[in-house]
């Protein structure tokens, strides 16, 4: 029994190791999402249009918020894919134009298609600090109730869509179904 | 030999000043205060609050959208008197507890805090077991010596002594 006590420091060594080792694959860049259930925030603001828009011109149905800018680099590697969605009419997409400036925002639609439905401008960043914002490109899910119910960090590809999107929206109809 | 020694400490000198004046680079902004105790308020704020886009600036730190956007935030929210728990709550409803340099005291934060407390505890009782145990071995070891231990070593010392 006492002979035990000389494994302690392995044995505290291994566990110490094996927390590290986890450690060492945690992605410290990913922030705790908490807005998850929780309603959109409200919001009146203008397109990048200029007209007038609020929670109550957003989707009866699920729908996507997609956070973009001009500026965004990935954001032009998930365009695709959002366009894709929106003429297939797949899900409705909305954006949020997120700190970027106007005439180059309708340039950008201009130059590389618009998928959205239309596009909430928001130069300061307000509407971006009500939704835990911290950098283009984001993409929320929302569902026809106005509440966020996934929040994707990260370009959204063809890959992504399968692989978390569409689970996710199967199971979200499956649990209002019933 | 004296030389290295110069050169190191010359060279830690200089990174420390390097890094005195990077802690010192924060973003100077034009916000304007009714009064000294709001901009006490406001810099205080901004250093503790974490810029959630970088991994290691606080918001007044950081030249990032996103931190001059909330510094924004703060200031609007000081000069609307709201108090620092009411702005902290704010931060927190939008970003978590990533935002806090100085995590929330909580049940899942409790090891977080007090966790090194335990660790300076368990250290201290190894330390003063260990030092326990060789007093117990020093007091053991001036003992009495047995006679035959006695002879032997003063046998062994008048050898020694015999022959230096």
């Amino acid at each position: 029994m006492s002979k035990l006590k000389y494994f302690i420091p392995v044995i505290a060594f291994v566990a110490l190791a094996l927390v590290l080792w986890r450690g060492l694959y945690l992605d410290p860049k990913e922030l705790p999402s908490m807005l998850i259930d929780k309603p959109l925030p409200e919001f009146a603001m203008t397109t990048v249009e200029d007209s007038e828009i609020s929670n109550a011109d957003l989707p009866d149905s699920m729908f996507l918020l997609n956070v973009w800018g001009s500026y965004c680099l990935p954001c032009l590697v998930e365009h695709p894919t959002l366009m894709r969605l929106a003429e297939e009419g797949e899900i409705p997409v909305v954006g949020v134009n997120y700190k970027d400036r106007k005439e180059l925002a309708l340039d950008w639609l201009d130059t590389n298609g618009n998928p959205f439905e239309f596009s909430i401008y928001d130069d300061l960043g307000r509407l971006g600090i009500d939704l835990g914002v911290y950098g283009a490109p984001e993409t929320y899910l929302v569902d026809g109730n106005g509440v966020i119910r996934y929040r994707h960090v990260a370009v959204l590809d063809e890959q992504v869509w399968q692989e978390v999107f569409e689970p996710a929206i199967a199971e979200l109809n499956a649990e209002s179904a019933p | 030999m004296e030389k290295p020694i110069a050169a190191v400490l010359c060279l830690a000198t200089v990174l420390a000043a390097l890094l005195a004046m990077q802690t010192g680079y924060a973003q100077v902004d034009t916000f304007e205060f009714e009064t000294d105790e709001q901009q006490r308020r406001f810099r205080q704020l901004s250093d503790e609050l974490r810029c959630p886009q970088c991994q290691n600036a606080n918001l007044s730190g950081s030249s990032g959208g996103v931190a001059e956007d909330l510094r924004r935030e703060i200031h609007r929210m000081i000069i609307e008197g709201m108090s620092n728990a009411e702005i902290e709550q704010f931060m927190f409803e939008r970003y978590g507890d990533f935002i806090f340099y100085r995590p929330r005291l909580r049940s899942d934060t409790l090891l977080l805090w007090f966790g090194p407390l335990i660790f300076l505890v368990i250290g201290g009782v190894v330390a003063w077991t260990i030092s326990r145990r060789a007093r117990q071995t020093d007091a053991a070891n001036t003992e009495q010596l047995d006679p035959n231990q006695q002879q032997r070593l003063d046998k062994l010392l008048k050898n020694g002594e015999s022959r230096s």
